[in-house]
């Protein structure tokens, strides 16, 4: 069942750094659980439960109480053939689609020119933080990349209004005809261009922004409170994107796992609840992932990089319930000391862009795959519920 | 001296330190090039940093008790620094072994990791890689304190070798578990002190005690390694020893000095799978490596000397990073001569345009190139050169430029105002298309006329700030 319109929304946010997938959905009712995390497990007393084998970890409140609502998804055993154990090199593979060669185009940067062909909205999609994740990134798609909402323009210190107007002339001018022959030169104009297009008119959305949620003032909350300032102010954005880390928990896991999924889960909470409070619900689907997840066996005081992980989708029209299964914690079923991936990321992500957003997915995720059946029918009832 | 000359200056200057002024360029033009090279490697010259004023007057900033101070005596010293290049390597070398704050949140030993790349990083390769590996901050970075005998954190072993001497495609998995297993025991001495010491002295007067390197022989893996061929009882010094002497090693290391100085590579991740821009410049530079002794100073001399660097098919051939920008602008406008607090904004300005100074995203460092560019982050940088260079109108550029235009009688047609604000800001070439917008942009209100200050010299300063603007000044 197709729930895709030109008003739905997008909004990923990204786990960097390899979130622990066997400490963010803890299978508590599996004794190899607790034989291989010997010194970095949660105790079942403190699982927030979802079955008598499965559940949550300490501080996932927010999104327990989304899952008892039936809007999150939780897609288990996600990876792809031959996992890279590198930061990088995996990050890069989520982002490009690409699990085989080196790619430079990001799934979401070609998904935006697909929702925007002649790039008539530089505001299609917006990453909210420091630096284009890759993602993102193709060449001539213009993506708006805003670190703090509040002070975002060009000029803004030339105080004369009528000076200022004349030094921007100049500038779209100057950035408009810039390409010199050089690829380097033609993105610069590019990427001038359309921050100038996008500074002005991202800058009235905070002013049009009122709301009765109080967001956390960590990073990944005040993320999250400018993604929705950014959609309520109703610039045309479709893809939004925020990341958050760093998962990286080679050694002090215990604490450092439970302060991240805290912050995670109260943003995540704070923004659905903003969303229902502006009637923004049913259009919004959030995806998290990482890059991939940690070693089966722990190190200690923390765990390794490792593979098979776990992605969420959370929505008002998103099917709560299991998605795969998890997979087997037996030894001869690991994968080098890993989790074996069972389903491939990109059957997500052509979910995602057939029937919510409604594109053709073979050409963005370089090749055809299966779906999963994430979303309730148009009219919001309920769907078939779990898999 | 031909103009060429000066804008071969102004490109050396540039890449071997961070821009330099109209004066300077011409100085440095008239002593000749190789003379400006030989200066510049010279690192037995003092920088001239009051490093002791500093220190007494602001504990804050250089007693490394945190990130954003550190930062910001940092870029006090690329901006005042008399021996410029220590502090463009002390930078490189950064970039290459990525260290974070954010995992360490101790701001002293990072700090004495960058005074480690002052100290060594012009030397021999073997030294450098050793006192990495027994440096502080990157053993905890890193995790090579939960790396013990019988069970490995192969966390150091893997990026020593991945990201920090030879590439993917090098080595084996097997060559990451052995190295791992000879770096067993390299840890940290007194942390269970510095735990009690941090809980105790809530105002760090003196700065927080430093942490130190300890090799625990017990916990020590004394049995056989087989690393890359090589079979014994290694511990981590034979295993650098071994990366010291591969080809692999000269040339990721070439790879990454012609990326940082001469012209952009892709970022790291896609080495093994683009050739090289320039080949031939790696090989030189490999050569230079291993008839050196394994030795880095003798690769960047011979850079810098070389065609390849020297040619014009190069300049520009950079984008500029957030520290190499700011630091740029304040060069030119001659903020921060002597040490103030108020550095601190400008240093956290690297940050809004993506580069906090010792709080890399990743052990990877930042994507240079036209990653360093978003629409975001091109926002930041433009905002920040328009506020410096309209910000002050007795000093710096505006001054020279206004003398200069004096001594011509006054009055300038728009194409020479342009121009004589380029050459001023450091010998800039820019598109005939941006010069030309420039030009209208000027003629619009005619002439420029000094009448002794006034409007022709917001002109001035109107045009310093839109030449800090275009396309062209976010490369170098």
């Amino acid at each position: 069942m197709t729930t895709a319109t030109d008003n739905n929304k997008l909004v990923v946010v990204q786990l960097s750094g390899g979130n622990d997938y066997l400490n963010t959905i803890v299978p508590y009712g599996d004794g190899l659980y607790y034989d291989f995390r010997g010194a970095i497990h949660i105790k079942p007393e403190d699982v927030l439960h979802i079955d008598d084998r499965t559940g949550f970890r300490p501080g996932m409140e927010a999104i327990k109480r989304l899952w008892d609502e039936g809007k999150v998804a939780i897609i288990h055993g996600i990876g792809y053939p031959n996992p890279n154990r590198s930061h990088f090199r995996s990050m890069d593979i989520w982002h490009t689609a690409l699990p085989e060669d080196i790619g430079h185009e990001g799934w979401l940067g070609r998904t935006t020119e697909e929702l925007d062909p002649d790039g008539e909205n530089v505001l299609t999609a917006v990453n909210f933080g420091r630096g284009l994740p890759r993602a993102l990134g193709k060449r001539g798609v213009p993506v708006a990349s805003v670190g703090n909402l509040e002070t975002y323009g060009l000029f803004t210190d030339v105080g004369d209004e009528g000076r200022r107007k004349t030094v921007l002339d100049t500038f779209a001018k100057m950035y408009g005809t810039a390409n010199g022959g050089d690829a380097v030169m033609e993105f610069l104009g590019q990427t001038g261009t359309d921050a100038l297009k996008g500074a002005d008119i991202l800058r009235t959305a905070v002013d049009k922004y009122h709301s009765n949620v109080e967001y956390a003032s960590n990073a990944i909350g005040q993320s999250m409170r400018d993604a929705a300032q950014v959609m309520f102010a109703d610039l045309g954005t479709r893809i939004y994107y925020t990341q958050q880390g760093s998962y990286d928990t080679h050694a002090g896991e215990l604490a450092t796992h439970y302060q991240l999924w805290s912050e995670l889960s109260a943003a995540i909470g704070d923004f659905m609840d903003d969303m229902d409070e502006h009637n923004a619900g049913d259009d919004t689907t959030l995806l998290l992932f990482s890059e991939f997840g940690r070693r089966i066996k722990d190190n200690g005081s923390g765990t390794d990089h490792g593979s098979g992980g776990v992605a969420f989708l959370i929505g008002n029209n998103v099917k709560g319930g299991i998605y795969s299964s998890y997979p087997s914690l037996k030894e001869r079923d690991h994968l080098e000391g890993d989790l074996h991936f069972n389903n491939d990321f990109r059957i997500t992500y052509t979910s995602i862009l057939e029937d919510w957003l409604g594109l053709d997915a073979v050409p963005i995720v370089n090749g055809t795959f299966e779906k999963f059946d994430f979303f309730r029918n148009g009219n919001g009832t309920n769907g078939n519920g779990a898999h | 001296m031909t103009n060429h000359d000066i804008e071969l200056m102004a490109h050396l200057m540039r890449r071997a330190g961070f821009g330099a002024t109209r004066d300077e360029i011409e100085r440095y033009a008239a002593q000749g090039y190789d003379a400006t090279v030989d200066m510049l490697m010279d690192t037995s010259q003092s920088d001239g940093i009051q490093i002791d004023l500093i220190r007494r007057y602001h504990p804050d900033h250089s007693g490394g008790l945190g990130m954003a101070g550190f930062g910001a005596f940092w870029l006090h010293r690329m901006i005042n620094s008399q021996t410029p290049l220590v502090e463009k390597v002390a930078l490189f070398w950064h970039g290459v072994f990525a260290t974070g704050y954010a995992k360490l949140a101790q701001g002293k030993v990072l700090m004495d990791q960058i005074q480690m790349f002052r100290d060594h990083g012009f030397g021999d390769l073997r030294t450098l890689l050793v006192e990495l590996s027994r440096d502080p901050s990157m053993i905890i970075w890193l995790d090579n304190n939960d790396n013990h005998n019988g069970a490995i954190n192969e966390n150091y072993g893997r990026e020593l070798l991945e990201l920090f001497s030879m590439g993917v495609g090098n080595y084996t998995e097997d060559d990451v578990k052995e190295a791992s297993r000879a770096f067993t025991g390299w840890t940290v001495g007194n942390t269970e002190y510095m735990k009690l010491k941090a809980d105790n002295d809530s105002l760090w007067p003196y700065g927080r005690l430093n942490l130190h390197f300890e090799f625990r022989d017990y916990d020590h893996d004394q049995g056989e390694i087989t690393f890359l061929g090589h079979t014994g009882t290694f511990n981590g010094e034979d295993i650098v020893d071994i990366i010291c002497d591969q080809q692999a090693t000269a040339r990721f290391i070439a790879r990454h000095m012609y990326s940082f100085f001469v012209a952009d590579e892709p970022p790291v991740p896609s080495w093994p799978y683009t050739p090289p821009r320039d080949a031939e410049a790696l090989d030189i530079m490999s050569e230079a490596y291993f008839n050196g002794g394994c030795t880095i100073k003798p690769m960047l001399d011979t850079m810098f000397r070389s065609d390849f660097f020297k040619s014009e098919s190069v300049w520009y051939e950079k984008v500029k990073s957030p520290a190499e920008l700011v630091a740029g602008v304040l060069r030119l406008t001659g903020e921060h001569r002597s040490y103030s607090p108020a550095i601190q904004e400008d240093a956290n300005a690297m940050g809004l345009m993506g580069q906090t100074l010792v709080n890399p995203p990743s052990v990877e460092g930042w994507h240079w190139g036209d990653e360093w560019i978003d629409t975001g982050n091109l926002v930041e940088r433009i905002n920040f050169a328009s506020e410096h260079f309209s910000k002050d109108f007795t000093a710096g550029i505006a001054d020279t430029v206004d003398a200069d235009i004096t001594a011509r009688g006054g009055s300038v047609q728009p194409h020479e105002l342009v121009d004589t604000c380029l050459d001023h800001m450091g010998a800039i070439r820019i598109t005939e298309t941006s010069r030309k917008s420039l030009i209208e942009h000027v003629a619009r209100d005619g002439d420029v006329k000094l009448n002794g200050g006034g409007s022709g010299r917001s002109r001035i300063a109107e045009m310093v700030q839109l030449i800090g603007a275009t396309p062209e000044f976010q490369k170098g």
